[in-house]
């Protein structure tokens, strides 16, 4: 009873009252990220040039181009634990095609490119890949009716074991050049290539939840899925989707980390998911659903770049990082929490 | 003698109602007492403060001649006043003996002493009469054989009170006399037993007393030997005419939009033998409003969902306009032009964390599509203006969070979402409920709009003068079946009660 009854706010005058909290809440990853990097470039000069930071963005690129699949996924509630597995599948499709079959594997030079195929069948293979198993795990999900912490935790275990029974003999290397121009070019001189990818997608994926019909069913679905259903939604396809979504942006970004190595393995990726999943959440996505937006995915992405790469300027051991990057992804949840309960008080 | 219980003077407020007004309860050791009263008369608060759930805001309470101050369901039990809600409370994965005993399991330290605890279970069960296994699993069990569970935990825990909510409401026949028999035999032993409940047969039957109260004040209490059925609805229903809910008198002369026939389903969450809806059937023309009265729980909301296609039925046939259709999902029911308000604003209708624009066009994305997939924000924002203006929706902004309006305003919002749509036929399920009186009669008047605009309105609501207000016509429901059907100019509150708490079909 007492929940149904709440008193109307006067709109007019909580409109005009600057809500410092909700403003901090919003913007807490962007106002974080540049106090970092303020903070690193005062201790650190190096870090500010162009060259440094086009490196940081071509090392989150991949990352980034999995966290905007991840943030599909989060928004309606669910998780996806088995991309690290499936961007090393789906990698070593791509350079199973580019070298045209598992046998010219090991065979390094020009010479060898007149069997390999084009970048673009290599790209459509590693995406084919990643689009069939989010598929198959959102299936399973809205048919079978498993969590989706269960079936993608199934998923990586799965397709790790695809990955390793298909590169047997070792890691896949030696591409054509325009293959691995797609990992390692740069265009005018400056920008690389996988960090326009990562952005163009990101553009794309941002104007997809934001303007379209379908993105509106995903915040739907992952805000309240029975009021979108009573609502004529069609609330197992739309989580169907997210899977395959976030399947393709395994695919590419495993086209694109093959690219940039020039070599696939099956050990590809692992442990990709924990960065990509608190790349999401840092950047503002709400585990709980429905709350969350590519800006910050990209926002919090680059945070964790950023984090990375300053530490080691400043030579901080990399295990020293990982325990600061864990820490940061509790409090980003517990700040998520927070501002939820308030949200339920106020 | 001195009595066993007495509440009196009992207050206590929730934001925007006052839930117990000078509410009370007396009763003598070894008495099964019957609390009586509509829905939303204050009962469930009553029992809710008495089991130490819920603190007064005033008011004293006595028991076993003492004034006590409950201050948790612990409180309540270790004096000795046992609730058996109507969700029961038992840990379905763990055995009879462990939900018995649980929270006091004998022993020593830190090991549990199962010997003792399975023989005890069994002592308490053979007290009952029953042959209950102390090491079975609880999940195992009928709803019926989980109620004596709950009975033997409060047995053991030598309480002199046990309050059961609606204890027959899950029941057959067969299990209800089972329950009255140990119920006496308890009441034998000099237990008492305040049975919540909306059976008057059964209150006949089985209770000493009754305690009946309205709008949250006591308004009757005596002995069932002085009153009749008649006599207690009059006291449940008694109050005045409220000249705020008008009538609007229209003409109705339309065509049969839905017809609904032998609607079955059995089987629910609790209880896969449960009747829920049993040969449902009625019809509603093109600008009449239906009201469809009945208790909690008697499956109306279970009918609309139905209807709706938002639970699967058995067997029965939704015809519209003459034809039959088929509806095995939502979005079956919006192609053919049914609608829903859902009874439960925030977990059934709102998207609490969107906007007021998002949240109303949520059901009709189809009329404002532009290139195929984008969604078209300038119509969209004429959209929402235009039933802002239409249904006075008081908002600051339409890009203001759905969260922060009022009840009443929130409802509007999803009663444009549907008028959106332009249904034929819209059910809204407790329409006005949590919302505010001013708001009520605001939502009463849109809906004799629509029904003037040529919309079929079913209109579930559990309070009486709203449906005699809003209603054409009026059907009844009990127990998953269609009780019995009046014109509203027939229809009064006290036969309309009795249509709704008796089992022979009345007129």
């Amino acid at each position: 009873m007492e929940t149904l009854t709440q008193e109307p706010h006067s709109g007019a005058s909580a409109q005009k009252k600057f809500d410092a909290f909700g403003f901090l809440a919003r913007f807490a990853p962007l106002i974080f990220l540049i106090v970092v990097m303020g903070g690193f470039a005062v201790f650190q000069p190096r870090f500010l040039t162009p060259l440094n930071l086009f490196n940081v963005l071509r090392q989150v690129s991949i990352y980034g181009l999995l966290a905007v699949g991840m943030t599909f996924v989060i928004l309606t509630a669910g998780i996806d634990l088995s991309i690290g597995s499936l961007v090393a599948f789906a990698g070593l499709a791509a350079a199973a095609v580019s070298k045209g079959g598992l046998s010219n594997r090991f065979t390094v030079g020009t010479a060898e490119f007149a069997a390999s195929n084009p970048w673009y069948l290599a790209a459509l293979a590693a995406i084919g890949v990643g689009v069939a198993g989010g598929l198959l795990q959102g299936l399973a999900i809205t048919r079978l009716k498993v969590p989706p912490f269960v079936v993608t935790l199934g998923g990586m275990s799965a397709f790790r074991g695809a990955a390793l029974l298909f590169a047997a003999g070792g890691p896949i290397s030696g591409f054509e050049p325009n293959f691995v121009w797609i990992g390692q070019g740069k265009i005018f001189d400056q920008v690389p290539v996988p960090v326009v990818i990562f952005l163009a997608f990101a553009i794309l994926a941002h104007v997809t939840l934001r303007y379209t019909r379908y993105g509106r069913q995903v915040y739907a679905v992952g805000g309240n899925p029975e009021a979108a259903r009573l609502s004529g939604l069609n609330v197992r396809s739309v989580i169907t989707s997210v899977y395959v979504i976030m399947g393709f942006f395994a695919g590419l970004g495993a086209f694109v980390l093959s690219a940039r190595l020039a070599s696939a393995e099956a050990v590809a990726g692992t442990g990709y998911e924990l960065t990509v999943i608190a790349s999401v959440v840092i950047g503002g996505t709400s585990l709980f659903g429905g709350v969350g937006t590519i800006f910050g995915t990209v926002i919090g992405t680059i945070l964790i770049g950023v984090l990375l790469n300053g530490l080691v300027l400043m030579n901080v051991s990399t295990y020293i990082q990982q325990i600061i990057i864990g820490i940061i992804i509790v409090l980003a949840v517990a700040f998520d929490t927070f501002a939820k309960s308030r949200q339920r008080i106020g | 003698m001195e009595p066993l219980l007495r509440m009196s003077l009992i207050r206590k407020r929730f934001p925007g109602v006052q839930a117990l007004d000078d509410a009370g309860l007396e009763m003598l050791p070894g008495e099964i007492h019957a609390l009586l009263g509509e829905n939303g008369a204050g009962k469930s608060t009553l029992i809710k403060i008495l089991s130490g759930a819920q603190q007064p805001d005033s008011g004293t309470i006595e028991f076993g001649g003492q004034t006590v101050v409950m201050v948790s369901p612990h409180d309540a039990q270790r004096r000795g006043i046992a609730t058996i809600y109507q969700e029961f409370t038992l840990a379905p994965n763990m055995t009879i003996a462990e939900n018995v005993f649980i929270g006091r399991e004998p022993g020593v330290g830190f090991f549990v002493d199962w010997r003792k605890m399975a023989s005890e279970t069994r002592a308490i069960t053979k007290r009952l009469g029953l042959e209950l296994q102390p090491m079975a699993i609880v999940r195992g069990l009928s709803v019926a054989e989980q109620q004596m569970v709950e009975i033997a935990r409060a047995l053991s825990m030598k309480s002199r009170l046990i309050v059961m909510d609606e204890p027959t409401s899950a029941l057959s026949s067969a299990e209800v006399e089972k329950l009255f028999r140990i119920a006496r035999e308890l009441k034998a032993h000099g237990l008492s037993i305040i049975f919540v409940t909306h059976r008057l047969e059964e209150v006949m039957q089985i209770c000493d007393r009754y305690t009946v109260l309205r709008d949250g004040r006591l308004v009757g209490s005596g002995a069932i030997a002085d009153i009749t059925i008649d006599g207690i609805i009059r006291l449940m229903v008694g109050r005045e005419v409220k000249a705020l809910f008008a009538h609007r008198e229209r003409e109705i002369a339309g065509d049969v939009v839905l017809r609904v026939e032998g609607l079955n389903r059995q089987g629910n969450a609790q209880d896969q033998n449960a009747t829920v809806l049993a040969d449902v059937g009625f019809e509603v023309r093109r600008g009449e409003i239906l009201g469809v009265a009945g208790l909690v729980g008697a499956g109306r909301t279970e009918m609309a969902r139905a209807v709706f296609g938002a639970d699967a039925f058995d067997s029965g046939r939704v015809i519209i306009n003459g034809r039959e259709v088929h509806i095995r999902s939502p979005q079956d029911a919006i192609r053919n032009g049914i609608g829903l308000v859902p009874e439960d604003r925030k977990q059934q209708a709102l998207f609490l964390a969107l906007a007021v624009r998002i949240n109303l066009s949520m059901a009709s994305h189809r009329q404002i599509l532009r290139w195929v997939v984008f969604i078209d924000e300038t119509a969209e924002r004429a959209m929402v203006e235009e039933y802002q203006q239409k249904l006075n929706i008081r908002m600051a902004s339409p890009e203001q969070l759905i969260a922060s309006l009022s009840g009443g305003n929130q409802q509007k919002v999803t009663l444009a979402r549907w008028l959106a749509l332009r249904p034929k036929v819209l059910i809204v399920d407790e329409p006005t409920r949590g919302i505010d009186i001013g708001a009520k009669v605001e939502v009463h008047n849109l809906l004799f709009e629509m029904a003037e605009t040529g919309i079929a309105v079913v209109a579930i609501s559990s309070e009486l003068p709203e449906v005699l207000a809003i209603s054409d016509r009026i059907i009844t429901m009990r127990e998953g079946r269609v009780t019995g059907e009046i014109k509203r100019e027939d229809a009064t509150e006290e036969i309309l009660m009795s249509m709704m708490t008796l089992k022979t079909k009345q007129l």
